[in-house]
């Protein structure tokens, strides 16, 4: 297919763009395969560039023979396009239209997408599961690489490489595969050095309404308990949830069966509830003309910060098991790509100071959410603005990413990251020149050859250049647990995503350069103070040898 | 001292409020002025310290197996649960207290007693710190419009004013005679706040004597008045703060509101902020959603919006804008008033003068804009925030209110102030500590007849003092949101207006963030200005070297390591951060292991290390004094930093509690 039967009109003059706390720019509209593009042909002006498939909705409007095209993100922004010339504008529209709801994967952007940087680090080579494990197998030879997912074959959303229980043999966890939700067998997701703990995730047994049992199941599981200890399985569905999951084959661990472990529901909810939330949370911070009232009655009827401290709460309770129980623990819900990871990565935020750095920040989103198969391609396909309410739409992704901006705000501190960091990370899974959040599994990676053919989002970001933006000047190495607060009143809301395009950030930002001055200013002087010092002590030293025959 | 029936109880236990499990165990003492709780555990003899004047009411709770049951409430937002064994001794507590905290004369307060063992001579210079007449000049007064006038001299004509009062020219004595006998308690019109870049002006008074159809022609002379004395502008606003529906019920008390065909070129305006009844409620409401044990989201954000509190903030704020906004953009003259003008009024008035004047986003400024719209214009403390026993209604939040609007600009613009969020919690705290003599009485007449000045000392020059530990490190006098007036947008804009935890929530510590970014820059700033020196001394060093090394006589010095990084490590302060319950239910683990050593209780730079510079603020409850050692303390150029005697203090116990499936 070739885009140019989509755009009936690439290019119209005069056309106005609004857009909020910035002056309308005139300028030409031009349509590409992927991107529209506004260029005023002005010098200080900054041009608008924008994915197609960050286009989330459009709207139009007519008053006499000016169209008015507005356009919703899925970055939440709302902008409008006057364009004069009735046909033009519906031309264009239906240009968008076509072009932001592309059906094949591989027509998206990433597969166009040539750097004009220079690539340092290859991002897809850079997280690879064999250099996480030896971080572990230093402290333990508990565990081991498994290759039974080599081919994709017993788990499909798993990647070729998982980490098992070193006396689980690999006939045993295919055994274990049919026994759970998707084949996702139980995997290691986190050891914690400090007390050799282990946090294992998987779908949920399918123990069906007959309460089928699986013996390889129950001995992988007790495998990771040390002698004469008791671990804990988090289901993140209520008990309700669980039983009614029976009658559709799938269920939860028995305690007979399971007697060393004992289980906790919690209750994250999922699908179109989230969807729903977040639709009606952007609604609300978008809607300027309420009172205080409805503002936080709105604010409260979305829920979205209901879920936000359940998340939260689940984590903590994960980590807490871990650190303080000394007790291992195996995290699922249903399938155990949602909830599970949310919380499993969550702990990790909590627990181990590597993954509040940047590096380790992407290595767990690699290892907890691209390769445990989290399906982006279909989470992330539409965002607030959309009708098309398919059950597969669900913001995960972006509830984890603001538990971690809620842990962040209350240890400012304590993070190698700023927020830019986390709102980059929600750009880009919902649009991006990038292959890295494409597709839904590894198995789907590998047919769509992603790293042959498009480029990784970590080569882009770790490099020196980009890093900066994205770094937290408050940062002081924390070794420690961080435990932060769920209580409601330690909980906000993340301007800096759903306010972002409401508000002017320049005051904000003012202050978020002073603080940086401040910090180099101190860092400066140090160096400074350092260069006199070592001047002086050599100088002294000379002195000294003289001074001695 | 006759008010205590038992000075000493022991084996009391101090419950924690957010678990009921964690409680500690000590003796309970009662004093003269204060509450003392003391922790028996040997190591660390923790001290809660409680003044009698913050405390707002004390509940004695159903008796239970353990013992009787106290709750205190206080002013400042501390919240005691205390358990007595004997229900004796817990009934002499409660009846000691009640009297205690209801003190009936003014010299039973504690700033009578309270002595910081200051000579007389420095006492004095602390009531001269901030000087009214300084500020007025400072203004650009007097000028060809506006002159002090005598008028109130003695306060003769209003016992409620301040004598010096700044009128406009052409109002003579008998005009403002005439206007003050139209106006409700007397209070005329008089300058609040001159904007000398326009001459526009900020006047303040009570509502006029209007009923249905008076009127009062001195008082119709005297707005004129003040539309002359700015001629840059043709009319004046007169901005009445009430709703419009309690104004009109004024009328039939022969009260009200002016009317427009009656005074000639005013704009009139009503701008609906609710009476001291209708916001003590809502605080009322409010402390109620912040003692919720674990409260859900919902229940949090519906108590919130139910409490109609953050409506009532953006009220006041909004009748500030349109007040700034009209003296700064229309260059328009406002006269404003409620029913007495010292409610209201005073909140509008220093809001405004807030976003106009970056002189009162300083320190300094910010002291001299309470002295002036709040002390010398006779808000009336006393009833207000209960220092005295009176009556339960006149009891309000009004300057709580003001105080919360600043710390919301604060948010808004974060380099425009001078000060921190610690230095707004301090004030309010001295606002009912009555530990300084600056807010005592009714009205500066009273104070003087009490003769405050030379009885007691002013809390101004004790935070002067401790000015170090207020100061916002993202402040510079030469930045742009320091200068000029603040613009704030003209859309609603609710979601700017937030729950303030660090205020209603502050002896929560769990409930604030863990690392105080201000806190930490600060410690920043200071590590570089003690760079600046070494650097400085170091340049020194070296050119005496060199030139001596010409001479050929070495001069050793002591060698110090370069030292990388030193100060902010975020190990060696110590606040407890142990997992909270995050289960939500009360059963609890059945393998209760331990604490798991102490590494993850470390955590740096909390909120309210209430700075060590307030005795009061810091030796509160346990929670409270974990964060004590300051900041300052934390030698920058060494790094080590000898450890708190607090650390370690309240880690314990893993509050591990689950929900059990």
């Amino acid at each position: 297919m070739e885009f140019a039967e989509l755009i009936k009109t690439p290019r119209v003059d005069n056309v106005v763009l609004h857009r909020p706390f910035y002056p309308a720019v005139e300028g030409t509209l031009c349509l590409t395969g992927h991107h529209l593009i506004l260029s005023s042909r002005q010098d200080n002006t900054e041009e608008l560039w924008l994915l197609h498939s960050n286009i989330d909705a459009i709207d139009k409007r007519f008053v006499g023979p000016l169209g008015t095209i507005i356009i919703k993100c899925k970055d939440f922004r709302i902008i409008q396009l006057d364009i004069p010339g009735m046909e033009e504008c519906l031309n264009i529209a239906s240009s968008i239209e076509a072009l932001s709801t592309l059906d094949s994967i591989t027509l998206m952007y990433p597969f166009f997408y040539r750097p004009l940087f220079e690539v340092i680090e290859d991002g897809w080579h850079s997280f690879l599961p064999e250099q996480e494990f030896e971080l572990y197998s230093s402290a333990t030879s508990e565990w081991r690489l498994s290759y039974v997912n080599k081919e994709f074959g017993v788990c499909p959303s798993y990647p070729p490489i998982v980490i098992v229980p070193k006396s689980i043999d690999d006939e045993a966890l295919r055994k274990v595969a049919t026994f759970r939700h998707g084949g996702r067998f139980p995997v290691l997701s986190y050891y914690h050095k400090k007390n050799g703990m282990v946090i294992m995730r998987s779908g949920q047994p399918l123990t069906g309404t007959n309460g089928r049992r699986c013996k390889e199941d129950e001995k992988l599981i007790n495998a990771t308990l040390r002698a004469g200890k008791r671990g804990y399985i988090i289901d993140t569905r209520s008990l309700n949830v669980a039983q009614q999951a029976r009658a559709k084959g799938g269920g939860f661990e028995q305690e007979a069966h399971y007697p060393q472990w004992r289980r906790i529901h919690k209750s994250i909810e999922r699908y179109h509830i989230l969807q729903d939330s977040l639709i009606k949370l952007v609604e609300a911070c978008n809607d300027q003309t309420h009172n205080m009232d409805r503002w936080l009655s709105k604010l409260e009827s979305s829920n979205w910060l209901t879920h936000i401290k359940e998340i939260l709460t689940t984590a903590c309770l994960a980590a807490q098991c871990i650190d303080r129980e000394g007790a291992s623990i195996l995290i699922h819900g249903t399938e155990g790509t949602d909830s599970t990871l949310q919380v499993t990565s969550l702990a990790q935020i909590i627990l181990e100071p590597r993954s509040r750095t940047i590096r380790g920040f992407e290595a767990l989103i690699e290892r907890e959410w691209l390769q445990a198969g989290h399906p982006f391609q279909q989470r992330c396909a539409q965002s607030a603005y959309c009708n098309s309410k398919q059950k597969w739409e669900s913001p995960v992704f972006l509830l984890f990413l603001d538990c971690v901006w809620q842990i962040l705000r209350q240890f400012p501190c304590s993070f190698e990251f700023n927020e830019n960091f986390l709102i980059m990370l929600f750009e880009h899974a919902y649009a991006s020149q990038f292959g890295t959040f494409l597709g839904n599994n590894e198995s789907e990676r590998c047919k769509l050859k992603l790293q042959q053919k498009t480029m990784s989002l970590w080569s882009w970001v770790n490099r020196p250049s980009e890093l900066s933006k994205f770094t937290n000047p408050l940062f002081e190495a924390n070794n420690l647990v961080i435990w932060p607060s769920v209580a409601p009143q330690s909980l906000q809301l993340w301007e800096g995503i759903f306010l972002r395009w409401n508000r002017s950030s320049k005051y904000l930002d003012e202050a978020y350069e002073e603080m940086v001055n401040i910090i180099e200013y101190n860092k400066k002087l140090q160096a400074k103070v350092n260069i006199l010092r070592r001047q002086l002590a050599e100088l002294e030293t000379e002195d000294g040898v003289q001074e001695s025959p | 001292m006759e008010h205590i029936r038992t000075p000493k109880v022991e084996n009391v236990r101090l419950v924690d409020r957010i678990s009921s499990k964690k409680a500690v165990l000590g003796t309970l003492y009662l004093t003269a002025t204060h509450v003392i709780f003391v922790e028996n555990a040997p190591d660390t003899r923790k001290e809660t310290w409680i003044l009698h004047s913050q405390i707002s009411t004390i509940e004695k709770q159903a008796t239970t197996a353990t013992g009787c049951h106290l709750l205190i409430r206080c002013k400042n937002f501390q919240l005691l649960q205390l358990v007595i064994p004997q229900e004796r001794d817990c009934h002499d507590v409660y009846i000691s207290l009640i009297r205690l905290a209801r003190p009936v004369k003014y010299e039973e307060l504690y700033c009578f007693s309270f002595n910081p063992k200051l000579d007389k001579e420095e006492r004095e210079r602390g009531w001269t710190l901030i000087d009214l007449g300084e500020e007025y000049k400072r203004m650009g007064l007097p000028n060809d419009y506006w002159q002090l006038s005598d008028v109130n001299r003695d306060y003769r004509l209003c016992d409620s004013y301040p004598t010096e009062l700044y009128v406009p020219r052409p109002a003579t004595a008998h005009i403002i005679v005439g206007s003050s006998k139209f106006r409700s308690r007397r209070r005329f019109p008089a300058l609040s706040y001159y904007y000398k870049e326009n001459h526009a002006s900020i006047c303040r008074s009570s509502q006029p004597l209007s009923g249905f159809s008076a009127r009062c022609l001195e008082d119709e002379q005297m707005l004129q008045a003040i539309r002359k004395a700015n001629p840059g502008s043709d009319f004046i606003y007169v901005v009445d703060t009430r709703p419009k529906l309690n104004a009109m019920a004024n009328r039939a008390a022969g009260k009200g509101y002016e009317n427009e065909d009656n005074y000639s070129n005013i704009k009139f305006q009503f701008i609906g902020i609710e009476n001291i009844h209708v916001m003590r409620n809502s605080l009322q409401k409010m402390l109620e959603v912040c003692e919720l044990k674990s409260p859900s989201m919902s229940d949090f954000l519906w108590g919130l919006e139910n409490s109609g509190w953050l409506r009532h903030i953006k009220a006041i704020m909004d009748a500030g804008i349109f007040i700034a906004r009209a003296v700064a953009e229309e260059g328009a003259s406002v006269l404003v008033h409620c029913s007495d003008g010292w409610d209201r009024t005073a909140q509008v008035c220093s809001v405004a003068s807030l976003l106009l004047d970056p002189h009162y986003r300083t320190l300094k400024g910010f002291m001299v804009l309470i002295e002036k719209d709040w002390i010398s214009f006779g808000h009336k403390f006393n009833h207000r925030y209960g220092n005295l026993d009176g009556d339960p209604k006149e009891i309000s939040p009004v300057i709580d209110q003001f105080i919360e609007c600043v710390w919301q600009l604060m948010g808004q613009f974060p380099c425009a102030f001078e000060f921190n969020e610690r230095f707004l919690i301090h004030i309010q705290h001295h606002i009912y500590s009555c530990q300084f003599g600056n807010f005592l009485c009714n009205s500066q007449k009273e104070r003087r007849e009490l003769k405050i000045q030379e009885r007691t000392y002013s809390l101004w020059a004790h935070l002067w003092k401790n000015r170090a530990d207020y100061a916002n490190p993202l402040f510079r006098a030469d930045h742009s949101q320091a200068q000029g007036a603040l613009r704030l947008p003209a859309a609603p804009c609710n979601f700017t207006y937030k729950f303030w935890s660090g205020m209603y929530n502050r002896f929560e510590k769990g409930l604030q963030p863990r690392q105080s970014v201000t806190d930490y820059l600060l410690a920043v700033k200071e590590e570089s200005q003690q760079l600046e020196e070494e650097l400085e001394a170091l340049e020194e060093r070296l050119e005496k070297i060199q030139r001596v090394q010409l001479d050929h006589s070495g001069v050793r010095s002591e060698r110090r390591e370069a030292s990388k990084h030193p100060g902010f490590s975020t190990s060696d302060h110590s606040t407890a951060n142990t997992p909270q319950d995050y289960s939500g239910n009360a059963k609890s683990f059945p393998s209760r292991s331990p604490s798991q050593g102490d590494e993850d209780s470390a955590l740096i730079l909390t909120q309210d290390n209430l700075k060590s510079s307030d005795p009061d603020l810091s030796a509160n409850n346990s929670d409270q004094e974990s964060g004590v050692e300051d900041l300052s303390c934390r030698s920058p150029s060494g790094g080590e930093c000898a450890p708190s005697e607090d650390s370690g203090k309240d880690r314990d116990s893993d509050e591990a509690v689950f929900l059990t499936a």
